[in-house]
């Protein structure tokens, strides 16, 4: 384990104090999570900008797959994940909530999905990890914490009561699903 | 001329009731000698241990498509695939083109088929001109040019009036009235048995009641005019039990079933393979199990193929577009060993209703190895297994459902009045 | 898993059904949307090859592959064979030629679809074959049950008319069945086939019988041009018994829902009024065909060829 629940949330008030203090018009934030691990993660985080600056910005879910650049090189296609947008994204700062960000395709593809919402005035991420290894110019803006890994090993956020129930954790996961210490 | 000597086979003889190992000498184009051990020095000896050496088979129904539908197959073609598949003599059905309603016609199958064809051909003349079941045909004239039967096959006669005349006029020419049994109106559009597969599989449904019912007609009829009625393709339930409670009454009929309503049932045609579309169509496996019985008993007494080539790009559409029939010479003993290996039949009574039974319904020579008979004869090795791949068979067409399937026994040699015409390592032998 | 065509629900297990319905269910969110269009069949093509025509159906499929970027072309041979001399093989070797990502087809004889599949390395959806199936339909009625009764599981639904000829009947049968509904089918004798019910349905020759208890009622489209007068008397005799209206409705549970593949007889098989107002959720039926049509498209089309098709038959 390299982050435990309270890591967590440690990191995501650390990062909401950061958003707020960046933002030249916090009333236009929007933040938008990334299923499924970007999901808990933007809900703690509106709970914690709500804590430190009184914001209650929207709040949506933005699945990224029908715009993933491999489905056609994969063999069975990915289920879908739910999408929910409160509402037009046009002239928001949209604040992308990932669990780990690693090549940057996922961001890639969800910021190509966003465009379909409408058009935002800005659009920032926030990793809760880093690992770095960038194959499409994507930067960063929050970053929990970065860990560097090897390409082989896999980086989880889970539930420590399965899927992503109870209280939250991050992994790194060898290439044979052993975790690494 | 030289003398052949099958040695040490099963001989497998129905009209002599014999079942067991010997020899056959045969010489000058007939049977000259059977015996438990033929010594003929100057003889070919062919060896036949293991094997059953039986009558050459006679094929009650086939269509051999010449005159007129050449590229399907011709005489000579259907008379070689024929020999390979152990018949020795096949009546040829008269949808050709002209139809042969004709002394002519007939005139010239008889004559292609002893110029081109290694197995005897008896043709089946026309019941009615044209097939159209209105007028029927110079019957006189028609035997004495050498038809064997008359048919209107798969052109049903609907009309009862027009069957009723046929019938009658036919004990003038002594020959029967072949009958493709299925009332046209309530075939419908039908195109697979109707049951439970045709419900699932949403093809066009052809009920079972369709066979029954012109079954019983034509049964009526016959037992009115006294003429000899023989029932085709009999593949019902139904039709069984009707041809069984007439012939209690003394009508005269006969009937045959085919290889592939013995054996396969509608569950075939749920891959919508064209290749089983054939009418009537292939049944429930009740009234497979019922066509076994039948023919087990008796009560069918031959089988014939109804061997009916068809061009690729004829078949190669949809199902209720393709025309039926499939080819069946050259798997027919194979495939009807099945009720040998059942249990269900010995095998000399599988060869009597191979050729015994067929030659004496049509009231030709044949299905006999008695001494001084032509030497028709086929050697069979009913535990050879082989592959079949129509397009390595001699038929000019490959519409078989038995494509690409290993098959169970096979036919090492056919003679077809002495002469050797087919034998499994060389093929067919004929100029 | 589903497999790479997809030929009738017959060839479903209920995890292939309920995986389609799901991944349908998320389309309908991208059909709500102000850009109704995804980028994840980009440069793919998808052929619709339609035998028979139909409007409705080749419509819906091609929102379906527009919604995810491919390009979608409209085929419509001769409907016969026969007629144009061009068997089955000519037509699936020259689509082969085009290399598409997935082939729609609809004909109106069963089996077609499936002859068609053996011989093309594309993935094949089938549209519509003859009385034999078609498969979107079932599953967009499916989707529409969940969503009104929130399972399938359970139900009563009555299919009622033409059952002989109807694919879409046969497919909502299997469908239904599969997930775990009890499925019962009325309309004249004459429609219904001898051995429907070795499909695991019970057959009514009476309407009222049908609807008694039933939670959904499936009316099948009747095609007066070709049937009346062979396989039922008039259009009024056929109204009188098994057309639905309000009131005899009324045999079916209370909150029952009315279903039709379209295009409705008005005053034929339903009442004008209820082909519009609810309990019909026909227009549920339309709206929810894109939606599991971009699933299916999702689920089979483009897919990395694995290696070569099953040859000949």
């Amino acid at each position: 384990m390299v982050l435990d629940d309270a890591a967590i949330r440690r990191s995501l008030m650390r990062i909401a104090h950061e958003v707020v203090e960046r933002s030249e018009d916090p009333s236009r934030i929007y933040l938008v999570g990334i299923p499924n691990g970007g999901v808990p993660l933007a809900r703690q985080l509106a709970v914690d900008l709500a804590r430190v600056a009184d914001l209650r910005p929207p709040l949506g879910i933005l699945d990224t797959t029908l715009y993933r650049d491999d489905l056609t090189r994969t063999g069975e296609r990915p289920p879908l994940r739910r999408t929910e947008m409160p509402g037009a994204v046009d002239d928001q700062v949209v604040i992308l909530v990932e669990d780990v960000v690693n090549t940057g395709r996922t961001i890639r593809a969800a910021m190509d999905a966003l465009m379909d919402f409408g058009r935002p005035r800005a659009v920032q991420v926030v990793a809760l990890v880093d690992r770095g290894h960038r194959e499409l110019p994507i930067k960063i803006d929050y970053v929990g914490k970065n860990i560097p890994t090897n390409t082989r090993e896999t980086v989880e956020l889970r539930g420590t009561e399965g899927g992503l129930s109870g209280p939250l954790e991050v992994v790194i996961l060898t290439e044979h699903g052993a975790e690494r210490s | 001329m030289n003398r052949i000597l099958l040695r040490g086979g099963r001989l497998l003889d129905p009209a002599g009731e014999r079942d067991g190992p010997g020899d056959v000498l045969i010489e000058n184009g007939r049977i000259a000698a059977v015996d438990a051990d033929i010594r003929a020095d100057d003889a070919e000896v062919i060896d036949a241990a293991g094997r059953w050496v039986a009558p050459g088979f006679v094929d009650l129904h086939t269509h051999l498509r010449e005159p007129g539908h050449e590229y399907k197959e011709d005489i000579a073609s259907g008379g070689r695939a024929a020999v390979a598949g152990g018949f020795t003599a096949v009546a040829c059905m008269a949808n050709t083109n002209p139809v042969n309603d004709d002394p002519s016609v007939t005139d010239y199958i008889l004559d292609r088929g002893h110029q081109d064809s290694p197995a005897r051909v008896y043709p089946i003349a026309a019941a009615t001109r044209g097939l159209r079941g209105e007028i029927m045909t110079e019957m006189d004239a028609l035997v004495r040019a050498g038809a064997v039967a008359f048919s209107d096959d798969g052109a049903t006669i609907m009309d009862s009036g027009v069957m009723r005349r046929v019938l009658e006029y036919s004990r003038l020419a002594g020959v029967p009235i072949v009958v493709h049994a299925e009332d046209r109106t309530l075939v419908g559009n039908g195109v697979v048995n109707e049951g439970a597969v045709s419900t699932r599989i949403g093809l066009p449904g052809n009920p079972a009641i369709a066979e029954a019912v012109m079954v019983a007609r034509d049964l009526m009829l016959a037992e009115l005019t006294g003429a000899h009625l023989h029932v085709a393709h009999v593949s019902t339930a139904g039709a069984v039990d009707l041809i069984r409670a007439a012939r209690g009454r003394g009508v005269h009929v006969t009937a045959e079933v085919t290889p592939h309503h013995l054996v396969l049932t509608d569950e075939a045609t749920a891959g919508y393979d064209t290749n089983t579309k054939v009418a009537p169509p292939l049944r429930s496996l009740a009234d497979r199990n019922a066509c076994r019985a039948a023919l087990c008993e008796g009560t069918l007494d031959a089988i014939a193929t109804d061997h009916a080539p068809h061009a690729e790009h004829e078949k190669d559409v949809e199902f209720t577009a393709a025309p039926p029939g499939l080819i069946g010479f050259e798997t027919a003993f194979a495939v009807v060993l099945d009720l040998v290996r059942s249990g269900e039949l010995e095998p000399l009574e599988l060869v009597r209703r191979l050729s015994t039974e067929p030659a004496r319904i049509l009231g030709q020579l044949g299905g006999s190895l008695a001494v001084d008979a032509p030497a028709d004869v086929v050697v069979l090795d009913p535990a050879a297994e082989w592959t079949y791949d129509p397009a390595k068979g001699y038929s000019k067409s490959r519409n078989s459902p038995w494509s690409g399937k290993t098959l169970t026994g096979r036919v090492i040699a056919t003679f077809v009045a002495g002469r050797l015409v087919y034998s499994e390592e060389r093929g067919v032998l004929f100029p | 898993m589903i497999g790479r065509d997809l030929l009738g629900i017959e060839d479903l297990d209920r995890g292939d059904i309920e995986r389609i319905l799901e991944t349908a269910e998320h389309m309908l969110e991208v059909g709500r949307r102000e850009v109704k269009k995804v980028p994840t069949l980009r440069g793919r093509t998808i052929v619709n090859l339609f035998f028979e025509p139909s409007t409705r159906t080749s419509t819906s499929f091609e929102i379906a592959g527009k919604r995810l970027s491919a390009d979608v072309v409209n085929f419509s041979p001769a409907s016969s064979s026969i007629s144009k001399h061009e068997s089955i093989l000519d037509t699936a070797r020259t689509l082969d030629a085009m290399d598409p990502d997935a082939v729609i087809v609809r004909h109106g004889v069963a089996g077609v679809p499936k002859r068609i599949a053996d011989r093309l390395k594309a993935p094949v959806i089938n549209a519509g074959d003859g009385a034999h199936e078609h498969p979107t339909q079932a599953l967009l009625d499916l989707m529409t049950v969940m969503q009104a009764k929130g399972r399938i599981d359970g139900l009563s639904v009555a299919i009622v008319g033409d059952v002989v000829h109807s694919r879409v009947a046969r497919s909502n049968i299997f469908g239904f069945l599969k997930m775990g509904a009890e499925v019962r089918v009325a309309g004249p004798p004459t429609m219904i086939p001898a051995a429907v019910e070795t499909l695991g349905v019970k057959a009514y020759t009476s309407l009222s019988e049908a609807l008694a208890g039933a939670d959904v009622v499936m009316m099948l489209r009747i095609q007066l041009e070709r049937l009346a007068g062979s396989l039922f008397p008039s259009v009024r005799e056929y109204t009188a018994t098994f057309g639905l209206d309000r009131e005899k409705l009324r045999y079916a549970r209370e909150d029952a829902i009315v279903m039709h593949p379209g295009p409705v007889n008005r005053g034929v098989e339903l009442s004008h009024d209820l082909a519009d107002e609810r309990p019909s959720v026909i227009l549920d039926q339309v709206r929810n065909g894109v939606a599991l049509r971009m699933a299916v498209l999702y689920l089979l089309a483009g897919q990395p060829l694995a290696g070569e098709r099953r040859g000949s038959w």
